[in-house]
């Protein structure tokens, strides 16, 4: 069986070696990290030395970072813990994570580059009700990189609290909670290489926190209950450590040339050219409809996906790309993203089989 | 008889009801997710994602067949912390929404942290939190819970098998009270699977929660039982992705539940095997602590109890006298999650011990891995760290007080 070409790294990132090795190490010590015996010291020392590298590789202090089961739940404790008594303020491009815990939330409009619009969030913030603004740092279906800094110092401005989700920018470029400025960030293990099944929540020193979203148990500084999986933390720390290797150059020009493949198919490319994640590409072909060509380059063995794998079971039209007013064009988007490992030879693949893939599917141009 | 035996070169763990090593089988099960399998399982079109989906649907039959549900009954969870406060919160913030007047959520004084946490959240939100008091062996009165659902009540969550003493509920007694009343019934089974024969469905149980680490499986999963008929409906904690049939949102972490699943499929079939083996070593250690210990007192039922928990009073040591006097011995004082806790067991008091004798007790947590010669080790260390202790300290409290 010919091997596939994996292009879908947005969904889930083939996990590095170093984290397998890491994940397997941890599963031979036996013990509770709460537990005060010897056991329990081994497995609280594999914790707090990850916690130790993930806080830090991310701009904060281990004593901040909250581990939770992955990128949803860092997002909806984030919002659950910091929305009390605040208006909820949520970009029209957020992950559904963010979007089904914000029910009700205000819209701050992108453009049809894809990038929010920073003059309408002063707008929003003006009227000066305490608020909790949502903004992702790089998005999930275009890998448009959005000016969080910027959105961070307009929120401190008017005594706002930003949530910041890095879900997809985390592994993919440098991603700091204290140069940002923003009070929380949330961070997935497997969209960097690491296991799924954890995340962290991490929060600035004046972050406010008012009740966990799963209670009980008083772990995590009575942040997050239940026993943390520790064999998965200690992999999502060694993906961190090993991510920091990526060569973001390399990325970008195999991308470049997966769409530069496309365009000469007649395909146009969706969000802000400049200023995205090198791994990321999002391409519409007219007239196309995306899960069709998301099959269509199955059969070829190219697996890309159609907007955001969580809700790729369900034939939606993007809300990404509806937002930034691509019309039908929304309909017809598939997200080809580059994972860590990728190689010439899946790009050369991705090439010839979206050549014949297009050549089928488009309706023949008068 | 009491001398201190020498040091074992690895740490004799007898802390299994904290946590269990994951079984070597469990970790050959997830291997290869680990590695070559990898794909979302949610990216449904390509090739990948449905090699995750199908072992994940597998994994989904192994942790019904382990509790006798119905395939679709099981959802995915971090751990059964989670599925605690998924079927609490959920149940009771679903009827809520449905506009139903009952408020009366009740649990028992022992439950999980965790249980007790969610149902007295819920106060907040305008619910009645009943916390039901247990008898001396740790068991609930069923008249107890007769008397509380004398008002109407949302309801009910009962653990089958208690953290502290192993204790055993009489699940499928307590669950028909609950439904004849009217009341929903969830089970903490966390510690319950693997140790005792689970049949759901027989059992009117409408809501289960289940633990991947507990039962030698890998920390990071657990599951929910929902029932399906008639179906019990929640509100989810927190969603996103939908997944779980919207229940349980993010991406599921493929290997650990293809674990979860194969720590299901062990425990079911060794069981027998496991639980006759672990009884005949907390045999042989209770009869010579309480031979070399004279004073020491079992707590809870001793007949209505799990093979592998010993949890035990001594009359003169305090407990942390004894595990700093014997540190290759991995024991705990109560519950894990409160291990750095000086507070007394809240357990062991709604039992009617003291604060001192919650103080002088250890709970002894024997498991699947445990050797005869562990407990050997044990029993030896025990005495002569106990003798040691009441020489070192001729003032201590006696038993009894």
């Amino acid at each position: 069986m010919t091997a596939l070409h994996y292009l879908d790294a947005n969904a889930s990132q083939p996990l590095r070696p170093a984290a397998r090795d890491a994940i397997l190490a941890a599963f031979e010590v036996a013990g509770n990290p709460s537990s005060v015996h010897r056991a329990g010291r081994g497995v609280r020392r594999i914790l707090e030395d990850a916690r130790d590298v993930i806080a830090r590789g991310f701009g904060g202090q281990p004593q901040d970072l909250v581990f939770t089961a992955g990128g949803t739940e860092a997002d909806a404790t984030a919002i659950h813990a910091m929305s009390a008594g605040r208006r909820l303020i949520i970009s029209a491009i957020e992950h559904d994570a963010v979007r089904s815990a914000a029910a009700g939330a205000a819209i701050l409009p992108v453009g049809p580059d894809g990038v929010a619009d920073m003059d309408a969030l002063g707008v929003l913030l003006s009227a000066g009700n305490p608020s909790l603004v949502c903004l992702m740092l790089a998005n999930n279906e275009t890998g448009v990189i959005q000016p969080v800094e910027q959105a961070a110092a307009i929120c401190r401005r008017y005594g706002a609290v930003l949530h910041v989700d890095a879900v997809q920018a985390a592994g993919r470029m440098p991603v700091r909670l204290d140069m940002i400025g923003a009070h929380s960030l949330a961070i997935s293990s497997h969209k960097l290489g690491g296991p799924a099944g954890v995340g962290a929540l991490l929060l600035a020193p004046d972050a406010p926190f008012a009740a966990p979203l799963v209670g009980g148990g008083g772990q995590e500084r009575g942040r997050r209950g239940g026993t943390p999986a520790v064999a998965l933390i200690a992999g999502f720390a060694a993906a961190v450590q090993a991510g920091e290797a990526d060569d973001p150059h390399r990325l970008a020009t195999m991308r470049d040339a997966a769409e530069q493949a496309a365009q000469a198919c007649g395909a146009v490319v969706c969000g802000d050219p400049e200023n995205r994640l090198p791994n990321t590409s999002c391409i519409a072909l007219p007239g196309a409809a995306a899960g069709v060509q998301v099959i269509a380059l199955d059969l070829e063995k190219i697996a890309v996906s159609a907007g955001a794998a969580c809700s790729s079971g369900k034939v939606q039209t993007s809300h990404v790309l509806q937002a930034m007013g691509l019309g039908a064009l929304a309909g017809e988007a598939i997200r080809v993203s580059l994972p860590w490992n990728v190689t010439e030879g899946d790009i050369d693949a991705f090439a010839r089989a979206y050549r014949r893939v297009a050549d089928r599917l488009r309706p023949t141009l008068v | 008889m009491t001398d201190a035996p020498s040091r074992p070169n690895q740490p004799v763990y007898l802390d299994n009801q904290a946590t269990t090593r994951c079984d070597p089988r469990v970790v050959q099960a997830m291997l290869p997710y680990f590695s070559e399998d990898y794909g979302n399982p949610h990216s449904a079109e390509h090739v990948m994602g449905q090699r995750a989906e199908a072992a994940v649907e597998k994994a989904r039959a192994q942790v019904a067949a382990a509790i006798g549900a119905e395939v679709r009954e099981v959802v995915f969870t971090s751990g059964a912390t989670e599925a605690n406060n998924i079927a609490i919160r959920g149940a009771a913030r679903f009827a809520a929404s449905m506009g139903d007047p009952r408020r009366r959520i009740i649990a028992v004084a022992t439950e999980h942290k965790c249980v007790l946490e969610s149902v007295a959240d819920l106060a907040a939100e305008g619910f009645e939190p009943v916390f039901l008091p247990v008898r001396p062996d740790g068991l609930l009165d069923p008249d107890t819970l007769r008397e509380a659902l004398t008002t109407p009540t949302l309801l009910v969550s009962v653990m089958a098998v208690n953290n502290e003493t192993g204790v055993i509920q009489d699940i499928a007694g307590l669950a028909a009270i609950a439904k004849a009343a009217g009341a929903l019934f969830h089970s903490d089974l966390a510690q319950a699977v693997g140790k005792i024969a689970i049949d759901l469905t027989a059992w009117k149980v409408d809501l289960a929660s289940i633990s991947g680490h507990k039962l030698y499986g890998p920390k990071g999963v657990g599951a929910l039982f929902v029932r399906r008929r008639p179906r019990v409906r929640l509100l989810p904690l927190f969603s996103g992705g939908g997944q779980e049939r919207g229940l349980r949102s993010g991406t599921l972490p493929t290997p650990l539940i293809v674990g979860l699943g194969e720590a299901c499929r062990l425990a079911t079939g060794e069981l027998t095997a496991d639980a006759e083996r672990i009884a005949r070593l907390r045999c042989s250690l209770w009869d010579r602590l309480r031979r070399d210990i004279p004073g020491i007192r079992l707590n809870g039922s001793e007949a209505a109890r799990i093979a592998g928990n010993l949890n035990v009073t001594f009359p003169r040591a305090t407990a942390s006298e004894l595990m700093h006097a014997v540190p290759d011995l991995c024991v705990s004082t109560g519950s894990a999650c409160s291990s750095a806790e000086v507070e007394p067991s809240y357990v062991l008091r709604a039992l009617g011990l003291s604060g001192q004798q919650a103080a002088r007790t250890l709970r002894i947590g024997i498991g699947r891995f445990t050797s005869a010669a562990d407990i050997d080790y044990a029993a030896a260390a025990l005495a002569a760290a106990h003798l040691a202790c009441e020489a070192a300290n001729p003032d201590n409290p006696t038993r009894d007080t």
